[in-house]
């Protein structure tokens, strides 16, 4: 049981003000990535407060009875904190902190700060997909039904570990599993066809023997269905993956599909037109 | 000198394979990982008796560490096995973010450590792993001396709540330690208590202080031989206690200088109790293809190094 289990609408809200703090957040200290982590937002949102069975307090590290989610490329950690604050997991006003000295909220995610909502530390690619089918295993060993989340950036499938979980999973048939290729055919360097070509992700990811469905990361009318399938074809004996096709940086139209804005800050003026675009709702601001 | 007793001869990971069996019977969130190296880690008896609780992870041990991570998760207990080159090397950065720096309750089991692998030479016989997986914060690195050393070795850890590097190898050394020991994580062990040097062994180099001990006890000298099977969290005290009495020290391991047991115990010294020392390692290069035992005679590894080395660092006291 999701604990918000919030309205199209509501998400819509919801992922509006997820986006104002991204691009506050990474203003506030001129640094962090908000390109991935906007376009990664509406898959946040409907995980946390739609689709996940979660419950945000207290945070237990070994979430038994729950379903856990695992972020792979760390460094889109502003989307996560906003909505794992907005979900409950700590105070908004903890959003102030980040990637401040003495903060819990580290340029990536961490567990050494004890941040509610964190379970293993991501920011050098290509580990989380491993990460999560350990503990998916653990959850069969312990009988426990919750599924298992796990978001990757495209470009962070350059990574040879993923690949060696990939066909890992599948062969082990971990079918409690939902893994997540964020599809935003961008990377620090470029274009990912043009930096090194992923090119037939479905087809890869199919001949490594996994179950693959295909989503739209911007539209809630498309992503819930599509996340609502990927739910059911867990437990067939196959690892399940969802590529996600988003585009970097949606909602602020001069950030839009440019690796541009992978991990640039926007200036006081960008701020401000970002604001305006994102609907700026300041009562409920951090 | 005291004399130490032995009935045989038994590799230490055969220790960690039998301590693992017991393990998988006391303790059901014990789970092990092998990547395609069961035989030699000795793992096939924990495989056979708890298949359900065995993953076999192949020739992928990046993936290995980062599902390890993962499986503590819902409170499991991982143990991975490899060799010790595998174990560190390979994937360090895997062992760094998502064990060391997510603080996750796994087990490093690593064996064939060092030159006494022998024949397959340098590429194998890892001499940095020490020194990367102390540098780690949260790390614990345990090099055990024998079979019954390592056996005991691999059951505490499992009450140890964090991670750690436990350290064997493939060779069969004297097995002389009580089979019924209790191993104390960062407990140094006081072999024989002597009054004109200390030596500070780890691992394989332990039996061969001993019989270092003997033959500086025929000359006249009469040396404290302590095991030191925790590198970290050192024991500082025992060492300064020692140290503080005979006034001068000789380290010994199976490894490079650099980063080593000696390298710590001179951090230690240097800290708080300047003391002459001399150290038995490694001394930068790599190894090569030969006999365990013409390879600790080449690279200076051998009782009559540690003989030596005593004799040496007494005169500069």
């Amino acid at each position: 049981m999701n604990p918000h289990n919030k309205s199209i609408e509501e998400l819509k809200e919801i992922a509006a003000q997820v986006r104002r703090d991204i691009v506050r957040m990474v203003h506030a200290v001129n640094s962090g990535h908000p390109g991935g982590s906007l376009g990664c937002t509406d898959y946040f949102v409907s995980l946390y407060f739609r689709v996940m069975n979660y419950k945000p307090s207290p945070f237990n590290m070994d979430g038994e009875g729950e379903d856990l989610f695992f972020l792979s490329n760390g460094h889109i950690s502003p989307v996560w904190y906003s909505v794992l604050a907005r979900a409950g997991f700590f105070e908004v006003k903890e959003l102030a902190t980040f990637r401040k000295i003495n903060s819990r909220l580290q340029g990536h995610p961490a567990t050494e700060e004890g941040l509610e909502g964190i379970r293993v530390a991501s920011g050098s690619l290509g580990q989380g997909l491993s990460v999560a089918v350990g503990a998916a295993q653990t959850k069969k060993l312990n009988k426990d039904n919750n599924l298992v989340y796990v978001l990757m950036g495209d470009g962070e499938l350059g990574e040879g570990q993923v690949w060696e979980a990939a066909m890992y999973a599948a062969h082990n048939k971990v079918d409690n599993l939902i893994a997540t290729v964020d599809r935003n055919y961008q990377q620090i360097d470029g274009g990912t066809e043009e930096v090194l070509s992923l090119g037939d992700l479905r087809a890869k990811f199919e001949a490594f023997g996994w179950h693959v469905l295909e989503a739209d990361g911007n539209n809630f009318e498309l992503l819930l269905p599509a996340l609502e399938d990927a739910k059911r074809a867990t437990g067939n004996g196959k690892p399940v993956m969802i590529l996600m096709d988003t585009e970097m940086g949606f909602g602020v139209d001069f950030m839009m599909g440019s690796h541009k804005w992978h991990g640039v800050a926007p200036n006081d003026e960008q701020l401000e037109i970002a604001l305006q675009q994102l609907a700026v709702q300041q009562a409920s601001d951090y | 000198m005291k004399e130490f007793k032995y009935t045989e001869k038994k590799d230490t990971r055969s220790g960690f394979g039998a301590g693992l069996l017991e393990l998988g019977r006391t303790n059901e969130n014990v789970v092990a990982l092998c990547a395609d190296l069961t035989g030699s880690l000795k793992m096939d008896a924990f495989e056979k008796e708890f298949p359900e609780r065995f993953f076999q992870v192949g020739i992928a041990e990046a993936n290995m560490m980062g599902l390890a991570a993962g499986m503590t998760i819902g409170g499991k207990i991982p143990f991975t096995g490899t060799f010790a080159n595998f174990s560190t090397g390979r994937v360090y950065d895997q062992i760094r973010q998502s064990i060391a720096y997510s603080g996750k309750n796994v087990k490093i089991c690593a064996s064939h450590a060092g030159l006494t692998l022998g024949e397959d030479g340098a590429t194998h016989q890892i001499l940095e792993d020490v020194g990367m997986m102390k540098m780690l914060p949260h790390m614990t690195v345990i090099n055990p001396c024998d079979f019954n050393q390592t056996k005991a070795a691999t059951i505490a850890i499992a009450e140890h709540e964090g991670p750690v590097y436990l350290r064997f190898g493939r060779p069969a050394v004297p097995n002389f330690t009580p089979a019924d020991q209790k191993f104390e994580i960062g407990k140094a062990v006081m072999l024989n208590e002597g009054t004109d040097v200390t030596i500070l062994a780890t691992g394989h180099l332990v039996w061969k202080a001993i019989e270092a001990g003997h033959k500086l006890a025929e000359k006249g000298i009469n040396a404290e031989i302590i095991n030191i099977h925790t590198i970290k969290p050192l024991d500082d005290e025992a060492i300064l206690a020692s140290v503080g009495k005979t006034k001068c020290v000789v380290t010994a391991e199976e490894h490079q200088l650099n980063g080593g047991l000696g390298d710590s115990v001179a951090q230690l010294l240097g800290r708080n109790l300047p003391t002459p020392l001399e150290m038995i390692g490694v001394n930068d290069s790599f190894g090569e293809s030969g006999t365990p035992d013409q390879l600790m005679e080449k690279y200076g590894l051998s009782t009559d190094n540690i003989v030596a080395a005593a004799e040496r660092v007494i005169s500069r006291k």
